[in-house]
């Protein structure tokens, strides 16, 4: 009875929906107050019926009610409890649901908060928002509803969850990574609505910032541990494999990086207008593209879900309305803003506009990469797949150069800086970084392209310590009076910045001073390797709630002193009958040991992966460090003294 | 003209929108390697043999095969009469063991006969990985320079030989 309640709230919410997407749109152009004010409440309606049709689901699995099929396909009775309830974004069906529930919760912030704004544009972006909501349930309700059931044959017991997901770092990884993808959704409607009301000022890039910025935050968060987790369960030791899925969250998050700076430039300058509307309907497009090639079976790889034509025509159609009438609207009402005031080609305008610029281009070099393939085929040229030589050798320089200019950028001043004062300004800090930079590569024989990259790592934390150190050394009062009185924003751009700098680092010497390597090995063994001895100590047998393993007990010392105790697990899955690598490792702030165990050899000997991995935690320590500077900016005092002034 | 330039993300959009319509449908496995033309990736496996290291030395030097299969691997057992057939004519093959365990390989070698010159262990599929393998079994052909000229999806039959023949040569 259950599931169809579900199923039937569902379909309620796309009533509210599709109302919502209709009605206050209208009321707009009938000028009439009562359809606007229908927004709200339709809002908060079609939130709550998604929310029911979420926690039926998750009634579903706990309660193992393998009638449905979904749940049959993806729980199993001895699965754990908490990765039970994750498997309700395990597959398919379920990560709709939760990319709708998320939509929902964004959704409802917004109209909780709408009353800032101006009368109509609340309930236009509202009205966006449930554009995109009809268009997901839709697609739902017609090809992947997760409440059909599998009567008269329920199975005794379900399929379980694919091992690989049933780990912590994928229950909160799919739900941080649609924060990300979807909250783009509300960028995309203020951009929408100033569109449709024509009023393409600096407000409505002042309303989208906060809000860019906190997605932006979450995508940043659920790509952290997207690559944390690959990189411990995935049982190779690699943290970013170019695959079809990572571009898929990489592209709307450098889209993303875009919009954050350039709707910095329409608030604060009135310039870049048509082009920011433009970033805000790419990025979220890449997010919907992002939803489609995953989902669609037009690319395949490593961690698709389905493969099934039907969907993908359905998503197909879905972004052609939802992208093409958006890009529509753009062409007919962006050639009618006039141009902004003029910027000089040395005021921060510029410097953000070549990170834009640059930004604009990695996007379409990653795009690019993960469409090739496509292309080439429609063209009939045969069938190829684009790895990782590609995008590192264009990615990498592109990468370093936008670093040089997010060094210096924050040192100009808006409108004009003089060039000199910028050099006067870089001199000592370049030289200093290229002279560090060089010592230690050089101590550490670690080439001509760490050198590069490190002197940029320097320059940016040198110049980004210099900015601020002038910010609060001018005037009369204090330094700490003065830092105090430096906005959030400010503080935000700073830890961002020197987030990606700490990644350069981690992602430069992981690649450059890792060492890896295969052995044999058998209890009471020791084997040497890269300075550190690795002792077999023995092997036991356990039973988990799901599984039986093989674990071995692996003492490592260094210089004769105990390190680490690592045991690495060769997992398997009775359900699925699916054997899994849980490599076992021991984190640093230099570097990861690393040890997956391979196959049984013989009687005693097993084969053994062992990595050691340079300063690899550096890469997610900077993605932790660039979401604290996003929610930061996003809590500037700026975008709350308005809604203060009202209340007030 | 100003104006025109404003729909030239509506035109980008479609053209991509056709794209992707026409590749909906279509099989996304068969795809050649990006490897051809390529020397053969570094090899650091044990020989399930002699329990010893392999690296890229070892291998033999005029042209040779390197198949993958496992025993988990139905086609694999098919495939395996005409590849014990190869190695009666004289064609040297390479085995990666992929994904597999060691006991059931050894079992399966010894009731169905070795056509082998080598079998590598590949157990997590590193090898494969660094090969572009998708599945088993693949067979790619090297040349006598250790160069892969050729790869070939699913099992080696009479067709699939006369191609790779004219590679060998």
């Amino acid at each position: 009875m259950l599931p169809e309640v579900g199923n039937f709230s569902l379909i309620l919410s796309l009533f509210f929906a599709g109302s919502l997407a209709i009605v206050p749109i209208t009321g707009y152009w009938r000028h009439n107050p009562i359809l606007l004010s229908t927004a709200r409440p339709l809002t908060l309606l079609m939130s709550c019926f998604v929310l029911v049709s979420f926690i039926v689901l998750a009634i579903a699995f706990l309660t193992n009610d393998f009638s449905v099929l979904y749940v049959s396909l993806n729980s199993n009775s001895n699965l754990p409890i908490w990765y039970k309830f994750s498997a309700i974004w395990g597959s398919h069906e379920g990560s709709l649901l939760l990319w709708v529930l998320i939509l929902c919760g964004w959704s409802t912030a917004v109209a909780l908060k709408s009353h800032t704004l101006p009368k109509e544009v609340g309930p236009i972006v509202l009205s966006v928002l449930g554009m995109v909501a009809t268009g997901f349930l839709l697609f739902m309700l017609f090809t992947s509803s997760p409440f059909v059931r599998d009567l008269p044959n329920v199975p005794a017991n379900g399929e379980d969850l694919n091992p690989l997901l049933q780990d912590v770092g994928l229950v909160i990884h799919p739900p941080m990574l649609y924060m990300g993808y979807v909250g783009f959704s509300v960028a995309f409607a203020f951009a929408i609505a100033a569109l449709i009301t024509g009023n393409l000022n600096s407000s409505w890039a002042r309303w989208a910032r906060p809000w860019t910025a906190v997605s932006w935050a979450f995508l940043t968060l659920g790509i952290t541990l997207g690559s944390w987790w690959a990189y411990y369960e995935l049982g190779w030791g690699g943290w970013w494999f170019w695959d079809p899925v990572e571009n898929a969250s990489l592209m709307p998050w450098l889209a993303g990086t875009a919009l954050i700076h350039s709707l910095a430039v329409t608030e604060k300058r009135g310039v870049f207008k048509s082009w920011t509307v433009l970033l805000a309907i790419f990025t979220f497009s890449l997010s919907l593209l992002g939803t489609f090639l995953v989902r669609s079976g037009v690319l395949t790889s490593v961690h698709a879900f389905a493969a099934d034509p039907t969907r993908g025509v359905f998503i197909l159609a879905l972004l052609i309305v939802l992208i093409g009438s958006s890009l529509l609207l753009y062409s007919l009402r962006a050639s009618q803003v006039k141009a902004g005031v003029a910027f000089g080609l040395t005021g921060r305008e510029a410097w953000l506009l070549l990170n834009n610029i640059i930004l604009t281009v990695l996007t379409l070099t990653v795009l690019l990469g993960t469409l090739y393939p496509l292309l080439f085929e429609a063209l009939d040229l045969g069938r190829i797949s684009v790895g990782a030589p590609y995008f590192n050798t264009v990615f990498s320089p592109l990468a370093l150069l936008l670093m040089v200019f997010m060094a210096i950028g924050p040192l100009s001043k808006w409108h004009n800086t003089k060039p000199s004062l910028l050099v006067r300004l870089c001199v000592w800090p370049g030289v200093v970084s290229i002279l560090l930079a060089g010592v230690i590569s050089y101590a550490y024989h670690l080439g001509g392209m760490a050198w590069l990259s490190l002197s940029v790592a320097f320059l940016v934390v040198l110049l980004t310590c210099k900015d601020w150190f002038l910010k609060v050394s001018s005037g009369s009062k204090g330094i700490i009076p003065r830092a105090r009185q430096l906005p959030r924003n400010y503080y935000g751009m700073m830890l961002a910045h020197l987030g990606l700098v700490v990644s350069l680092i981690g992602i430069l010497m992981v690649s450059t001073c890792s060492e890896e390597t295969t052995v044999k090995i058998a209890a009471g063994q020791t084997v040497s390797f890269a300075g550190y001895q690795f002792t077999l100590n023995q092997f036991e047998s356990l039973k988990g709630p799901n599984y039986v393993a093989d674990q071995a007990d692996i003492a490592v010392y260094q210089d004769g002193k105990l390190v680490a105790q690592l045991k690495p697990e060769k997992r398997f899955y009775e359900a699925r009958r699916q054997v899994m690598t849980e490599a076992s490792l021991n984190a640093g702030i230099t570097r990861d040991l690393y040890v997956s165990l391979g196959e049984k050899l013989d009687d005693q000997a097993w084969s053994m992966r062992i990595y050691v991995k340079a300063f690899v935690r550096w890469i997610w320590f900077g993605g932790i460090l660039m979401v604290c500077g996003g929610v930061l900016s996003a809590l500037d005092k700026r975008y709350r003294t308005r809604v203060e002034g009202r209340h007030a | 003209m100003r104006k025109v330039i404003f729909f030239i993300p509506l035109v980008v959009f479609i053209a991509l929108g056709i794209v992707f319509y026409l590749q909906l449908g279509k099989n996304p496995e068969y795809m050649p390697s990006a490897l051809v033309g390529k020397p053969v990736p570094k090899i650091h496996l044990v020989s399930l043999d002699t329990d010893q290291v392999v690296t890229n030395v070892e291998l033999p030097k005029g042209p040779y095969l390197i198949n993958f299969w496992g025993t988990w691997c139905p086609t694999c057992a098919i495939e395996h009469p005409y590849l014990m057939r190869l190695e009666k004519q004289g064609v040297p093959i390479i085995g990666i063991d992929y994904k597999d365990d060691k006991a059931s390989a050894e079992q399966w070698l010894r009731n169905k006969g070795n056509p082998y010159k080598m079998v590598l262990l590949d157990e997590l599929g590193n090898f494969g990985v660094n090969m572009g393998v998708t599945g088993a079994p693949e067979t790619f052909v090297i040349n006598s320079k250790g160069i892969i000229v050729y790869r070939h999806q699913g099992a080696v039959d009479d067709v699939a030989w006369k191609t790779i023949q004219g590679y060998m040569q």
